[in-house]
C-alpha cells in the first residue's frame, strides 16, 4: 500500500462515524470597515497611510498629473542612478526621470545585476487599509517576484481606488491562481518591535505613493 | 433566605476563620445559614490531577448532600468553579447521565457572586481600616468570571484602601498538585507574585480562594513579608468591633 | 509562522520508543536557574502579549473571527480525506508535484531524495517548522547536501554547533551583541573582524550572509502555515523575508507541512490572514505573506513538491480531544501568555515544541507510558490564560486534565500502584465519608500541631516538603469549621 493510502485510510479510521461531518462556519466577522474607522473614502485613504507609516514605510500622496515628477522626486532623494522596472509599467510613470537609468525587465537575468539596481518601481494589485498592506500579484506594472525582492528600496505606486478597507475585501478581489506577495512594511529581522532591528531579506526600504484624483 | 454553607474541606481544616466569617455576615444581613453536615469534599483536586472515578465519587457525593437547597454559596472560589464548569465534564468522563442532570440542578455560589447577583448588595456593613491589594484568581477570573464584583464589595468597605496591583490577573503558581509537582516553577510564579503584592503597600492582600492565598500568604511569610493575607470574607465581615472579629 | 508548537509525531516509524527525554520538572531547572534567559524570556513574552493584546483590541469582531476560525478547522478536520485529496488535486493541475510521508523517516528520505535528484549538493531551508520533528537536517548531511538554514534563529544555532532551537525565536540582537558579535566573526564567512556589536550591524552582517545563501540558492526547502484545498495554494507567513526569498529565487521548491496544515477553501484565508498575524506577533499583518500555487511560468521556481506529513497527527484525529488539539494554527499565542513557559521557554517541553499546546500535543501523539511526556500534562496550573487568547478556541486547560486523566488510567494499569495512586485513592475514600473525614481533620490537626513552630509550618515530610521548601504553611487551627460550627449555641447539633 502506497503512504498516500495509509494515511488517507488512518484519517477515515480515525474520524470514524465522525468523518464526513460538515461544520457551517459563521461568517458574522465583519467584510468592510466600521464608520468609526473610515466613512468616507478619503478615510480609508487616509487610514491605509497612517497604517503603513505604522511599519515604518513612507507613504507619500501625488496626483494623477504628478505622479511622474513625485516617482523622479522619489528616486532623487534616494540618490538613486539605476533603477529597475516591470517591463509593462506604464510608460508615463518614468517619463520625468532625469539622471536615472531605467532598466525595464525584459528577460534580465542576472541576479547580480538586479541586486545593484538602487531600486524598483511597480505598481500594486490590491492595498488593504486596516493593515497598511500592499499586494502585488504579477499583474500589470508588477512583474516578477524577484523584480520587488531583490533591490534594497521599493517603491510602489498605488491607486486609490486599488484600496480596500479590509482583509475580506482583500481575498475577494484577489486572484488565488497568481503569487501574491503581501508587504506590511519592509522586512524585519526578529520577532516582536523591540527585537525588531532593520534587516530582513526583500527591500530595506518601502516607499509607498498613493495616487489619487 | 435559607443559605447552605459549602465551606470546601481545606477550609474547614486549615481556616475556618473564612466559614465563620460568611456565617457572621450572611446572618448580619439577615439571612438563614445551614451547615449541611455530610459535605466533604467536591473533588476538585481528584479531577484536576487525572483521578476521574475519584471525582466523579465525590461530585455525586456533593450532588446528593446539596441537592436540596435552593442556595448554597461557597468562600471557596474554585470549589465553585469546579462545580459549575467541570461537574459536566466530570460526568462524561465516568459516562453519568445522572450526575449531569444533578450538577445542572445545584444552585452554587461562589459568595461575592451570591452578594451582588443575588442578594443585590455591594454594602455589606463593613468596616476595615486597611491599605487592601486584591487578586483575582484563576477560577474567579476566567471560570467564574466574577469581574469586579469583589472589588465593588471591597470599594464599599468603609475606611478600606483599595490599591492596584501590577500583573494582578497573573496565576500566583499554585495549581493545586503544580506546586509539589513543579515545586521549582510554582516558586518562581510566587516570588513574582509577592514582588508585586509587596510593591503595592498593602498591608493585606485579599482574594476570594485560601487555596491561592495560602500559597502567596505562605511564601510572604517565609519571606517576613509584612503583608496579612485574608479572604474577602473576612474583610466583608469586619465590623470593627472587638465582639465581631472573626479571625481565630 | 514562526510559531513554536508545531504538531509532532513519533520520531522514527512502526512506533518505535519516542526519543529518552527529562521530566519536565528536571529539564526547566536549567531555564529557571538562568536569570539571564529568564529576563530575556519575560521581556519578550511580556512585549508580545501587550502587542497581541492591542492587535487584537483594535478589532471589533475578534470573537467573530475566532468562532469563525475554530469553525474553519473543525470542518478541515472532520473531513481532511476529502480535503487532502482535493487539495493533491489542486496542486496537481496547477504544475506541483504531492507526496506523501507516512512517518517522519519517510518525510526526510523524501526530501533528502528531492533535493539530490535536482544534482545540487546544496539547498536552503526557510520557515520549516517541521524541520527538527523530521530530522532534516541529519538526513540532508547523511546525503552528502549541504543545508544552509536561512531563519535568524537556525542561522545562530547552526554557526553555535548546536541543534535547531526548540524556540525559534530570533536571537536578541540588542541583548546577546557581544555574544552574537564574537560568534560572527569566528563562524560566519565573511563577517569582517571588526565587526561592531550594535545591534543593527549584526543584522546587517547576518543579512548579507544570507541574501547571498539565498541568492545564490538553486533548491529551497520551506514551511507552510496554510494550504488552500480547493485551490492548491500554499500559503507562508513571516517576519523575516527568507521565505519570501526561498519561494522566489531558486528553481526547485520542495514545501513540507503537516496534513493538518490544509484548509478548505480560498475564502477561509480572509479569516485566518486576521486570526494568526495578531495572535503571533501582534501584527495587523506579518511583514511577508507569499501565496503560490503549483508554478508560474517565468516567475519563481520551475519545480514545486509538496510533502504531506502525517507522522502521529491522523491517529490524534481518532477522539475529540485530538480532533480539538490539531485545529491549532500554530501561533504560539498560548505560549506567550502562559506564566509557566514564561519561566522556563520551550526547551524544557521537548522536541516539538513548546507552551501549553506543546503540552497537550506531544503526549497526545506520542503517548504517556514514559514519565517524561506523562510529566508535559502536568506543565500547567490550568490558570487559563492560554484558551482565552487561543485564536480558534483550543480549550487547552480542558485538554491538559483529559491527559492527566489519560495518564492515570495508564498507571491504574501497571501492576504496582505509584504513591500517588494510593494517596489520591485514601483521600478519596477518607471524603467518602462523614465519619472518616471528620477523624482525618482531629488527627491531621494534632499532626500538625506536632509540626508548627510559631503559628508556623516551615518544613512537611516527604511530598509535601516540597510544599515547604519554600512557603510556610499555616498551623491548623485548634478546631475545625465543623467543629465550631457543631459548638454553636444558637446552632447546636448538626443544623
Amino acid at each position: 500500500m502506497s503512504s498516500r493510502e495509509r494515511i488517507l485510510r488512518r484519517v477515515r479510521e480515525a474520524l470514524g462515524e465522525e468523518r464526513g461531518t460538515s461544520v457551517d462556519v459563521p461568517r458574522r466577522y465583519r467584510r468592510r470597515l466600521t464608520a468609526a474607522e473610515a466613512a468616507t473614502r478619503a478615510d480609508v485613504i487616509a487610514l491605509f497611510t497612517e497604517r503603513v507609516a505604522d511599519h515604518r514605510a513612507t507613504v507619500r500622496h501625488t496626483g494623477a498629473d504628478d505622479l511622474a515628477t513625485s516617482i523622479a522626486a522619489a528616486l532623487w532623494a534616494r540618490e538613486a542612478r539605476r533603477v529597475v522596472a516591470p517591463a509593462d509599467l506604464p510608460f508615463g510613470w518614468l517619463a520625468e526621470l532625469d539622471g536615472v537609468q531605467a532598466v525595464a525587465d525584459t528577460g534580465l537575468t542576472d541576479l547580480d545585476t538586479l541586486a545593484a539596481v538602487d531600486g524598483v518601481v511597480t505598481g500594486c494589485a490590491v492595498a488593504i487599509a486596516r493593515t497598511g498592506t500592499i499586494v502585488l500579484d504579477g499583474g500589470r506594472a508588477q512583474g516578477r517576484r524577484l523584480l520587488s525582492l531583490v533591490p534594497d528600496y521599493h517603491l510602489c505606486v498605488v491607486h486609490a481606488d486599488q484600496i480596500v478597507g479590509t482583509v475580506p475585501e482583500a481575498v475577494a478581489r484577489l486572484r488565488p491562481d497568481r503569487p501574491l506577495t503581501w508587504i506590511s512594511g519592509p522586512c524585519a529581522a526578529g520577532g516582536p518591535e523591540a527585537r525588531r532591528v532593520e534587516g530582513g531579506q526583500g527591500p530595506r526600504a518601502l516607499e509607498v505613493l498613493v495616487v489619487e484624483d | 433566605m435559607r443559605v447552605a454553607l459549602f465551606v470546601a474541606c481545606f477550609n474547614d481544616a486549615l481556616f475556618p476563620g473564612t466559614g465563620r466569617a460568611v456565617t457572621a455576615l450572611l446572618e448580619r444581613l439577615g439571612h438563614e445559614v445551614v451547615f449541611p453536615p455530610d459535605q466533604t469534599c467536591c473533588g476538585q483536586m481528584h479531577w484536576t490531577t487525572g483521578y476521574r472515578r475519584e471525582a466523579a465519587d465525590l461530585a455525586r457525593r456533593f450532588a446528593r448532600v446539596f441537592r436540596d437547597y435552593d442556595a448554597v454559596v461557597t468562600p471557596a472560589a474554585s470549589c465553585a468553579a469546579t462545580v459549575r464548569a467541570s461537574y459536566a465534564r466530570i460526568a462524561r468522563a465516568d459516562g453519568d447521565d445522572d450526575l449531569a442532570r444533578a450538577a445542572e440542578g445545584l444552585a452554587v455560589h461562589e459568595l461575592s457572586e451570591f452578594l451582588v447577583d443575588v442578594l443585590g448588595v455591594t454594602d455589606v456593613g463593613a468596616y476595615f481600616p486597611h491599605r487592601v491589594a486584591y487578586h483575582p484568581t484563576c477560577h474567579s477570573l476566567r471560570t467564574l468570571e466574577l469581574g469586579d464584583r469583589p472589588l465593588r464589595l471591597l470599594r464599599a468597605v468603609k475606611g478600606l484602601e483599595l490599591v492596584d496591583m501590577p500583573a494582578a490577573e497573573e496565576c500566583c503558581g499554585f495549581g493545586g498538585t503544580f506546586a509539589m509537582k513543579n515545586a521549582d516553577v510554582s516558586v518562581a510564579m510566587v516570588a513574582d507574585k509577592v514582588r508585586h503584592v509587596r510593591s503595592t503597600g498593602a498591608d493585606v492582600l485579599c482574594a476570594a480562594d485560601n487555596a491561592c492565598l495560602a500559597h502567596i500568604g505562605g511564601a510572604l511569610s517565609r519571606l517576613r513579608g509584612g503583608v496579612r493575607v485574608m479572604h474577602l470574607a473576612e474583610i466583608l465581615a469586619a465590623t470593627g468591633s472587638p465582639a465581631a472579629a472573626v479571625r481565630a | 509562522m514562526s510559531g513554536d508548537s508545531s504538531v509532532g509525531g513519533r520520531a522514527s516509524s512502526s512506533g518505535a520508543a519516542p526519543a529518552p527525554m527529562p521530566k519536565f520538572a528536571v529539564a526547566a531547572r536549567g531555564a529557571l536557574a538562568d536569570t539571564a534567559l529568564r529576563r530575556d524570556l519575560r521581556a519578550v513574552t511580556g512585549e508580545l502579549r501587550r502587542r497581541r493584546e492591542a492587535a487584537v483590541g483594535e478589532l471589533g469582531d475578534w470573537e467573530e473571527l475566532r468562532e469563525a476560525g475554530r469553525a474553519i478547522r473543525d470542518e478541515t478536520l472532520l473531513n481532511l480525506d476529502a480535503h487532502l485529496e482535493r487539495l493533491e488535486k489542486s496542486v496537481t493541475e496547477a504544475g506541483g508535484t504531492v507526496h506523501w510521508a507516512a512517518d517522519a523517516a519517510e518525510a526526510a528520505r523524501l526530501v533528502t531524495g528531492l533535493v539530490t535528484a535536482t544534482g545540487h549538493g546544496e539547498a536552503v531551508t526557510a520557515a520549516v517548522p517541521a524541520a527538527r520533528e523530521i530530522g532534516l537536517y541529519e538526513a540532508l548531511a547523511e546525503a552528502g547536501v549541504t543545508a544552509h538554514p536561512t531563519d535568524l534563529a537556525e542561522l545562530v544555532a547552526r554557526l553555535d554547533g548546536g541543534p535547531a532551537p526548540a524556540d525559534p525565536a530570533p536571537p536578541a540582537f540588542h541583548r546577546d551583541r557581544a555574544r552574537l558579535r564574537e560568534l560572527f566573526v569566528r563562524a560566519l564567512p565573511d563577517a569582517p573582524p571588526d565587526l561592531p556589536d550594535d545591534p543593527a550591524a549584526l543584522a546587517a552582517a547576518a543579512r548579507a550572509h544570507l541574501r547571498r545563501r539565498l541568492l545564490s540558492a538553486r533548491v529551497a526547502v520551506c514551511g507552510a502555515d496554510f494550504m488552500v484545498a480547493d485551490t492548491g495554494t500554499l500559503v507562508l507567513l513571516e517576519s523575516e523575508g527568507n521565505g519570501r526569498a526561498a519561494v522566489t529565487l531558486p528553481g526547485t521548491l520542495i514545501c513540507v507541512a503537516g496534513i493538518d496544515a490544509v484548509v478548505p477553501t480560498w475564502d477561509d484565508l480572509e479569516v485566518l490572514l486576521q486570526l494568526l498575524p495578531r495572535s503571533a506577533t501582534g501584527d495587523r499583518m506579518s511583514p511577508c505573506v507569499s501565496t503560490w500555487t503549483g508554478v508560474t511560468p517565468g516567475d519563481g521556481p520551475s519545480e514545486l513538491h509538496l510533502v504531506l506529513l502525517d507522522n502521529g497527527r491522523s491517529a490524534a484525529l481518532a477522539d475529540e480531544a485530538g480532533r480539538a488539539a490539531l485545529r491549532c494554527v500554530r501561533c504560539s499565542a498560548c505560549a506567550h501568555v502562559c506564566p509557566v513557559y514564561e519561566r522556563t521557554g520551550g526547551e524544557p517541553y521537548g522536541p516539538r515544541g513548546g507552551g501549553p499546546i506543546g503540552a497537550v500535543l506531544t503526549p497526545l501523539v506520542e503517548g504517556v507510558e514514559d514519565a517524561a511526556r506523562a510529566s508535559l500534562p502536568y506543565a500547567s496550573t490550568l490558570c487559563g490564560a492560554c484558551a482565552d487568547v487561543c485564536p480558534v478556541k483550543i480549550d487547552i486547560p480542558d485538554l491538559l486534565v483529559r491527559l492527566r486523566g489519560r495518564v492515570v488510567e495508564s498507571r491504574r494499569r501497571r501492576p504496582v500502584p505509584t504513591p500517588e495512586l494510593l494517596m489520591m485513592r485514601s483521600a478519596a475514600w477518607t471524603m467518602a465519608d462523614r465519619g472518616r473525614y471528620e477523624a482525618a481533620l482531629r488527627s491531621g490537626a494534632r499532626w500538625a500541631r506536632l509540626l508548627s513552630r510559631g503559628g508556623r509550618i516551615r518544613r512537611l515530610p516527604g511530598l509535601l516538603g516540597k510544599w515547604t521548601d519554600a512557603r510556610d504553611l499555616p498551623a491548623p487551627p485548634v478546631h475545625s469549621f465543623r467543629a465550631w460550627w457543631r459548638a454553636r449555641p444558637r446552632h447546636g447539633g448538626d443544623r
